[in-house]
């Protein structure tokens, strides 16, 4: 055991070089996407190759290697074979057999797993839409090693940066870079991150604590499980030298107990960072003790913040407190605390090893660096997404992501989870950052990006996200307690159609007081979806208020189904599928819904033969014969 | 799991669970309960009483934590869990609808477990798996693009 230490930074750059030399070993290798690409079938691939590798007597020139996620999610489960860099999507272990024979054996892509694009087929990853658009820095090494070798990210560089900071930098010197390089925490708010060192660091007291947000409870959002589990030690490695610029000898990382694998990932990481002695008494020789420990969360959403995270570590319940005192005053058991989130520690490696300078050569004065999104919803490429600050909407939504699926055109993106806010078609060309979105009344966030089209009721959204505050508050303030519930009621109204004009000058005064009259970030930001929506998309609003119509046909009560007479054939589809038997109609004769029984489930709409197209659905005013509810004939 | 519910259950894994903590102090609460829920499946009311006795930690406390996070619960649960997402991703591609079949077929609301034990359905936040949006899991396996007309066949394979 004792042999695998590290002891300088020397020893860091040899330990390096021989893992580089063991990779060097395999003339090609597969890389299988273990953590996302789980959920459909990855094991049985990487099995797959495994067997047929040995028997094919390739496994001595040829590594299958387990990686975090490579990114386009859209496609998996993924494998991306090095050297070669083609890109499979959807593959089966039934695809293996041809993968080994014409990719490993012959140099050659397999067109059927490969990308296609405006009906050419790209099978280079770098080819792809979706990653030349892109910008990986923090990803760098995410779908690129095993996570759980710690021999593959030393290869890879990781650690160097660590080894920088603590064997020739002063604590001082390491919070200036990071002030100077004006990274800002990824973590929603956008915080400086090196005022908040230097905080903590200059805080009186020589019992300090680091703690990683990892909680990721934003709905629609996964960046920090995907580098949670596919680059456990790029966090780690941030970690320690935020540890050692302020002074702490513990840490924590709170993760969310929905992310097993990340779990299971940071935990082997932990063990095998100590091991190496990157981690725990004397790191690198350099006399600076840390160590980390893991607690999972317990769900409960405002756990993500700072103050209710700390009151959660201590086992209390999760209740935000007011600030001041900050955490770096007064935090984990009284003592200096500082709270940074999982990308923010991941980027600071990178500017240890770039410098300040070169790190903040990327992106714009209201943001620097990069940023991940995790581009979901209505888009055809949803994944992981890394690109500069700066890159606009209509580069993240149609170069990267590909665009609209199925001709749909783009409504909104919604960004920043329940604090956020929805953006309008009207600024895709609008460059992203921390400012440049408040501006526009939604936040950066922690970087769920979830895309709308005209399918998407913007009013059911806001609903949604009220919907979600309410039931996550803590309940410690009334504003957020009742003020979100009472929100929530008129939103429920006008859903329903119910409400009646003037609701909406209630709403927006409830939202003003909710949003000034909270304590915690939760209820301060809780009013963005309806304040967003309702500057952008009154119309909508107005017709589901005036004309009872939801344009988008989500909202069920203003819905109802109908069976064109002229076209319906008698075929019984829909009375098959509707779950309620609220279709009626003998064989062969026109079929009538019952919309006294009809629960606006759609089925019927999914169920009618194509070629028949005699289910349709309504909003707004009926005409005389969709209005008559019973049906002509009772089978 | 639990065939009577009436009789009383074994308290050695709650010992064995106190014991291995080492120095107890606040912190410890929230790591024991995680360890007594997946020995016990939930949090029983008489295991929390011992756990209280053997560390010292106030059963008030205990139980005001308990209620106050959504992964602890106090009854006994299904033999299978069904945890279908709300999320925002979820909700845009039809995760509602998702929900709502499940509530008809199971004939229960979300939170609760279906008489013969067999489900216990959750709603949850995000599986953190948005590109399979509308998702749903069953224990550990996870279900993708779900459609209401699957959710039939996918229930059957669990008895
Ligand atoms: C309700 C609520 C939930 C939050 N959830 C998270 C979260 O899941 N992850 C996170 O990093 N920060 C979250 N935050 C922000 C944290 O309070 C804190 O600002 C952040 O962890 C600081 O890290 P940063 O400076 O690196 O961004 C949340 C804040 C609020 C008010
Ligand atoms: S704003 Fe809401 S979540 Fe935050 S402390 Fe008040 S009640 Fe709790
Ligand atoms: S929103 Fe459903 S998995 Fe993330």
């Amino acid at each position: 055991m004792t042999t695998k230490k590290i002891r300088s930074h020397q020893h860091l750059k040899e330990a390096a070089r021989r893992a580089q030399k063991v990779r060097q070993k395999y003339r090609c290798r597969a890389l299988i996407c273990m953590t996302g690409c789980r959920a459909l079938g990855a094991a049985d691939i990487a099995a797959a190759f495994k067997e047929k590798l040995v028997a094919a007597k390739l496994n001595k020139e040829v590594a299958v290697v387990e990686t975090g996620c490579i990114g386009l999610c859209a496609r998996a489960p993924v494998v991306l074979i090095e050297p070669y860099e083609y890109l499979y999507g959807g593959v089966k272990p039934g695809d293996v057999d041809e993968i080994i024979e014409t990719t490993i054996r012959n140099g050659k892509p397999v067109e059927s797993l490969v990308g296609v694009e405006d009906g050419n087929a790209l099978p280079k990853i770098d080819q792809v839409g979706f990653y030349k658009a892109q910008h990986k820095a923090v990803l760098e090494n995410c779908g690129r090693i095993d996570p759980k070798r710690i021999e593959d990210a030393i290869a890879r560089g990781c650690y160097e940066a660590e080894a920088k900071a603590l064997c020739t930098m002063a604590p001082e010197e390491v919070i200036e870079e990071v002030t100077k390089a004006d990274l800002r925490g990824r973590g929603g708010a956008g915080f400086p991150t090196g005022l908040k060192w230097s905080f903590c660091r200059k805080s009186p007291g020589d019992e300090k604590y680091l703690i990683c947000n990892a909680d990721e409870g934003d709905p629609g959002a996964f960046m920090d499980r995907a580098l949670k589990e596919g680059d456990p030690h790029r966090v780690i490695e941030g970690m320690t030298i935020a540890a050692y610029a302020i002074g702490a000898a513990n840490g924590f990382v709170y993760v969310r107990a929905e992310y097993p694998i990340a779990v299971e990932h940071i935990g082997i990481a932990l063990d095998q960072a100590r091991e190496y002695g990157l981690l725990g008494k004397n790191i690198l020789g350099s006399g600076f003790d840390f160590d980390i420990e893991v607690r999972i969360g317990a769900g409960a959403f405002v756990c993500g913040e700072e103050t209710a995270l700390i009151a959660s570590l201590e086992g209390k319940r999760g209740m935000p407190r007011p600030r001041p005192p900050f955490p770096a005053q007064k935090g984990y058991h009284g003592k200096p605390t500082n709270i940074n989130n999982v990308e923010t520690f991941a980027n600071v490696p990178l500017i240890i090893n770039k410098g300040a300078k070169l790190y903040s050569s990327v992106g714009t004065d209201g943001g620097k660096g990069t940023k991940i999104f995790a581009l979901a919803g209505k888009v055809n490429n949803t994944g992981l997404v890394e690109v500069p600050m700066g890159a606009t909407l209509r580069q993240i939504v149609f170069d990267v992501g590909g665009g609209i699926p199925d001709g749909g055109k783009f409504k909104a993106a919604q960004m920043g989870g329940p604090s956020g806010g929805c953006v309008p078609g009207q600024f895709l060309d609008l460059g992203i950052d921390y400012d440049s979105v408040k501006d526009i009344g939604a936040i950066m966030g922690s970087g769920g990006l979830i895309v709308m089209d005209e399918s998407t009721c913007m009013v059911d959204v806001a609903r949604y996200f009220l919907q979600f505050v309410q039931s996550e508050s803590c309940g410690k303030c009334t504003p957020c307690r009742v003020g979100a519930k009472e929100m929530l009621h008129i939103l429920d109204a006008i859903c329903e159609g119910r409400a009646a004009i003037e609701d909406l000058n209630r709403l927006e005064r409830l939202a003003d007081h909710v949003g000034k009259a909270s304590l915690c970030g939760l209820g301060q930001t809780a009013p963005n979806p309806v304040m967003t929506t309702l500057r952008y998309f009154k119309n909508e609003y107005q017709d589901h208020i005036e004309r009872n119509q939801c344009p988008a046909f989500v909202c069920s009560t203003m819905l109802s189904f109908h069976i064109d007479p002229d076209r319906c054939t008698g075929c019984g589809a829909c009375a098959r599928a509707c779950p309620v038997e609220a279709i009626a109609g003998e064989k062969k004769k026109t079929h009538v819904i019952d919309g006294g029984i009809c629960i606006r489930c759609g089925a019927c709409l999914g169920a009618c033969p194509p070629q028949f197209a005699a289910v349709y659905r309504r909003s707004g005013k009926l005409t005389k014969r969709e209005k008559q509810k019973k049906p002509r004939s009772k089978s | 799991m639990q065939s009577d519910r009436n009789a009383p259950l074994d308290k050695t894994a709650a010992l064995e669970i106190c014991r291995s903590m080492g120095q107890i102090t606040s912190d410890s609460l929230i790591p024991i309960l995680q360890q007594i829920q997946d020995s016990y499946g939930y949090l029983p009311a008489e295991i929390l009483f011992e756990v209280s006795r053997q560390t010292g930690l106030h059963v008030n406390h205990m139980f005001g934590v308990a209620t106050f996070y959504e992964q602890f619960h106090l009854e006994p649960r299904g033999r299978h869990t069904i945890k279908c997402c709300r999320g925002t991703a979820c909700h845009v591609r039809g995760g509602r609808e998702i929900a709502n079949t499940l509530k008809r077929q199971l004939g229960v609301e979300e939170g609760c477990t279906t008489a013969d034990m067999r489900f216990t359905f959750e709603t949850v936040a995000c599986l953190g798996t948005c590109f399979l949006a509308p998702v749903m899991m069953v224990n550990n396996d996870y279900y993708g693009n779900v459609a209401s007309s699957r959710i039939k066949s996918i229930l059957e394979k669990y008895k």
